[in-house]
């Protein structure tokens, strides 16, 4: 297994030469990525200035990967100007548990970790109670609970608008109540780029400084910036079982299902979530560009290999106004 | 996600990356009545340029729900909360992304009933196309009036009209044209600057993506290549710089940073600067980015300033050039679109954000309310949801603007109700408000309104003179400055003669420091002051001086002394930076 420093390593190895500055500016207008950069930081400077107490939301994954590389831009040379909380339902896979517990420490960055322990304690698993029970106790509770403990007003995420179709309406600054719930009716409009961060107490916002880039993008920007990603993002034999129609990595056997054997395939994983809920595909990328390359050819939606967003048409939603991303 | 996954194969894929990586983005909004089709459009749009991912697709193929005629109902890849769906509207901006080989886009899917005008402004204020449905069998409607109006009321100069369902018109040339000769009517009655029309039919895919061979006889682009080509608005680096200061970003004793985005301009190292509300002159030291300094940079980039001079600046102040300065002022008029079901109501407090700054607002009266259907200018005395008005308003701290007209970002403002914290107002300042016109305003009760005091900053006081202060020695012509005193008082600056003899050394200069700290233009007529003290005065008015007695090539004749101590004067004002700058270059 690799470990996060030589994580650091890998990449510049397998790109030797290869990444392609974006030109600091261009002659006429910003190019895409720089004006969503440019956008991305003006959101996060915003809201650090603006709430007592932000917190950053940090998944480990890609998305995570790139706000936090916006955030050491936007307050550069200063350090990041809040915490970092992983919400933790210790279902996850190793390699970004080995990640999280390096890379944001490399670059000085202050991490909370936080899991619903007394939810595990009484034995919560997603094989025993399904995604939708699951999620909702050690994530979305667990995420709620962090939330109060630490008195955060704000929380940044990483969601893209293009994720998902209810997302597309989601605004930058997205208003939830004392219950942490979102109330898709009562969305504060949200023009040009000024936001109203007014809360009464209880009361936080999740700001969403990513919610114009594509995956696509946050693919691009990847590349340019040479930003360290978890290695399950790259393709690799792994032993993996069939589920559901999913492709299942399997870490150890306590993981298999009566009656499973593993096999071995070269995959990789589109998105990273917890190990039983998180399908895998089948993959030869093993570089950024190759990822790219097998991105623009797909005709899939990256979300698809969660079981989460099937459960029932709509499900998103229905998850968004609890409390859950 | 993109549509060259084909062309990656013969172009070289690091090729195919760099392009991809240089595209430029092109944000738009679509309007158009309920049932022209904007959805459908939207769909097609995502659907042909390979936006759209199989398995939604699959789960729009699926759906119990097709209001549609064919076998796909496009519109339900766009419409996306559960209330929607059951009820078959949009009822809330949604946010699209599509790219093609060419060029990223954001669309902005605003509905367009009656009662969700609202919805149209948030989608049109950050979009630089517009693209407004008409229905091709019905004509233009009021709706399309009202939407092109919105479009050019937030600052849209790009609209193209796409006239849908032409299917159900048989594709006949002579409908279209009826509608595209209406139409160019409308916008050039709104001063739309460009204007492209299409025939489309959304359903069938005609002229949307790819060319239609049933309508031969129309020869423009099809709406994707309208969208693909259309000049963009080149980023406006000739415009004034303008820097609202967003935070301070000081991470040691050695570094202190004022990190924003730059809203309009250019800037390089060593370019002078003037900060707001201070006045106070500084100059560029360098242009801080994670990825290095930079030589330059210009509107639109987050970037971080270091200043020469150690100046105090927080949150809410503003960096721009001294060639020409915004406008300083409590006082400004605006069009207002008004969010909220509770009405905008004369006088009472709000809660204003503009650029960094936030404050508190009141409305004093509103001019006129427009008839969105018919453009008509009615009186008003509030504002219900929906509604949009022109009106006078009043902050409790100056802001520093500019016409939304010449700058969206230094023009545009929310308001905020400070009681239920809701954003029920939206802003496009259209100038300042002069003295005059608010004569008759009622008493001000404003000290009342409560909150800790804010110390008067000096900017504020020279905003409201309208001048910075100034010293003009005439050292011993007291004849003169009297005269001037009287004449420069009547045009309305504030202005005072000191001749007393015994005001020297020390005891001038902490003189005039009080006067410079009241914004007051110094007259001076007494006797006769050292080289030292004259440097001590200029530095302390930042060099806004003239010396009439002491610069050998100025003329002692005394029209002609008049004349330039006219001219410095004029040049003290805030409009008038600009010359003042000239003629110390000159
Ligand atoms: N015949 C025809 N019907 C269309 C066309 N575009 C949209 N429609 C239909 O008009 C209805 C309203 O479309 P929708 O996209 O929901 O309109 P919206 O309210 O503007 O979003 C639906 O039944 C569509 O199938 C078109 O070009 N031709
Ligand atoms: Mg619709």
């Amino acid at each position: 297994m690799t470990n996060a420093s030589e994580v650091l390593v890998r990449q510049s190895e397998l790109e030797p030469g290869r990444a392609i500055k974006m030109g600091t500016f261009a002659p006429r207008r910003l190019n895409h990525l720089r004006a969503l950069e440019s956008e991305s930081i003006h959101i996060l400077r915003e809201a650090a200035a603006e709430f007592a107490r932000p917190v950053m939301l940090y998944s480990i994954g890609k998305d995570s990967s790139v706000m936090l590389r916006l955030a050491q831009k936007a307050f550069f040379p200063g350090r990041i100007p809040f915490p970092l909380l992983h919400v933790d339902t210790s279902y996850k896979f190793p390699e970004m548990i080995e990640f999280r517990d390096s890379y944001p420490r490399q670059i000085g960055a202050e991490l909370i970790v936080h899991k619903n322990q007394e939810a595990l304690d009484a034995g919560a698993n997603p094989y025993s109670l399904g995604t939708q029970k699951c999620c909702g106790l050690l994530k979305t509770k667990s995420l709620l609970d962090a939330l109060a403990e630490g008195a955060f007003d704000a929380a940044f995420g990483g969601a893209r608008r293009d994720e998902e179709k209810s997302r597309a309406k989601e605004r930058i600054y997205s208003f939830r109540d004392s219950l942490g719930q979102w109330n898709p009716k009562n969305q504060r409009p949200e023009l040009w780029n000024i936001f109203n961060s007014r809360l009464d107490r209880g009361e936080s916002i999740r700001v969403f400084p990513l919610s114009n880039w594509t995956e696509l993008d946050v693919w691009l920007y990847i590349h340019a910036e040479q930003i360290p990603i978890v290695p399950l993002y790259f393709a690799r034999e792994r032993d993996v079982v069939f589920r559901n129609g999913s492709i299942v990595v399997i870490d150890s056997p306590a993981q298999l299902l009566p009656g499973e054997k593993t096999q071995r395939l070269k995959c990789r994983m589109r998105s990273l979530g917890c190990v039983p809920c998180t399908g895998a595909i089948r993959s030869d990328a093993d570089t950024v560009p190759q990822i790219i390359a097998e991105m623009v050819s797909f005709r899939r939606s990256e979300r698809e290999n969660r079981a989460i967003d099937h459960d029932e048409e709509g499900s998103m939603e229905l998850k968004k106004r609890e409390g859950y991303f | 996600m993109i549509s060259s996954a084909q062309n990656t194969a013969y172009e070289g894929f690091s090729a195919f990356l760099e392009r991809n990586m240089n595209t430029d983005l092109l944000r738009f909004t679509t309007a158009g009545s309920v049932d022209d089709g904007k959805s459908t459009l939207i769909g097609r749009l995502l659907h042909d340029s390979k936006a759209v991912y199989e398995d939604q697709l699959a789960s729009v193929k699926k759906s119990r729900i097709n209001r549609s005629t064919g076998p796909v109902d496009f519109s339900l890849l766009t419409d996306g909360l559960r209330a929607e769906r059951e009820q078959g509207i949009t009822i809330d901006v949604a946010y699209r992304y599509f790219a093609t080989p060419r060029r990223k886009f954001i669309i902005a899917d605003a509905p367009g009933h009656e009662q969700y005008t609202r919805n149209m402004a948030t989608g049109a204020s950050t979009a630089d196309l517009a693209v407004i449905l008409i229905d091709g069998t019905k004509g233009l409607l009021p709706q399309t009036r009202r939407h092109a109006f919105i479009a050019s009321l937030l600052g849209i100069s790009n609209v193209l009209a796409a006239v849908n369902k032409m299917d159900l018109a048989e594709y006949r040339e002579d409908a279209f044209h009826k509608l595209q000769d209406d139409f160019l009517a409308l916008a050039a009655q709104l001063g739309i600057a460009s204007v492209q029309c299409v025939p489309i039919s959304a359903l069938e895919g005609d002229n949307v993506v790819d060319r239609s061979r049933r309508m031969p006889w129309y020869h423009g682009p099809t709406l994707l290549e309208h969208l693909e080509t259309v000049p963009l608005p080149e980023r406006d680096s000739l415009q004034s710089f303008r820097f609202p200061v967003q935070t301070v970003i000081r991470p040691d004793a050695t570094f202190r940073g004022f990190a924003g985005r730059i809203a309009s301009g250019a800037i390089h190292p060593g370019d002078p600067l003037v900060a707001l509300p201070s006045g106070r002159r500084t100059r560029v030291r360098s242009i801080v980015t994670y990825d290095g300094e930079l030589p330059q940079a210009s509107s639109s980039m987050s970037v971080t300033l270091q200043l020469d001079e150690e100046i105090d600046l927080s949150r809410g102040d503003m960096l721009v050039s001294p060639g020409r300065l915004p406008k300083v002022s409590r006082k400004f008029h605006a069009s207002v679109v008004w969010l909220h079901g509770t009405p905008l109501e004369l006088g009472r407090t709000y809660l204003v954000k503009h650029t960094a700054r936030q404050t508190k607002i009141r409305a004093l009266r509103i001019r006129h309310r427009v008839n969105v259907n018919t453009l008509a200018e009615e009186p008003a005395t509030r504002l219900e949801m929906n509604e949009i008005g022109s009106v006078d308003f009043e902050t409790h701290v100056p802001l520093f603007f500019d016409p939304y007209s010449s700058n969206r970002t230094m023009g545009s403002f929310i308001l905020i109700d400070s009681a239920t914290n809701a954003t029920v107002g939206a802003g496009m300042i259209q100038e300042s408000v002069a003295a005059v016109q608010l004569a008759e305003e009622p008493e001000n009760e404003f000290a009342a309104s409560g909150g800790p005091a804010i110390p008067v900053a000096p900017g504020e006081r020279y905003a409201r003179h309208g001048h910075f202060p100034g010293v003009v020695l005439l050292e011993g012509r007291s004849a003169l400055a009297e005269r001037l005193e009287r004449f420069l008082f009547d045009v309305g600056l504030e202005v005072l003669h000191l001749s007393r003899s015994e005001f020297f050394g020390d005891a001038f200069v902490e003189t005039v420091r009080v006067a410079r700290a009241a914004g007051v233009i110094v007259l001076y007529s007494g006797g006769a002051l050292s080289r030292e003290t004259k440097d001590r005065i200029a530095l302390e008015f930042d060099n806004r001086f003239l010396d009439v007695a002491g610069a050998p090539e100025l003329p002692f004749d005394e029209e002609q002394a008049v004349r330039h101590v006219q001219a410095f004067a004029r040049s003290l004002r805030f409009v008038d930076e600009q010359s003042r700058i000239q003629q110390k270059v000159n």
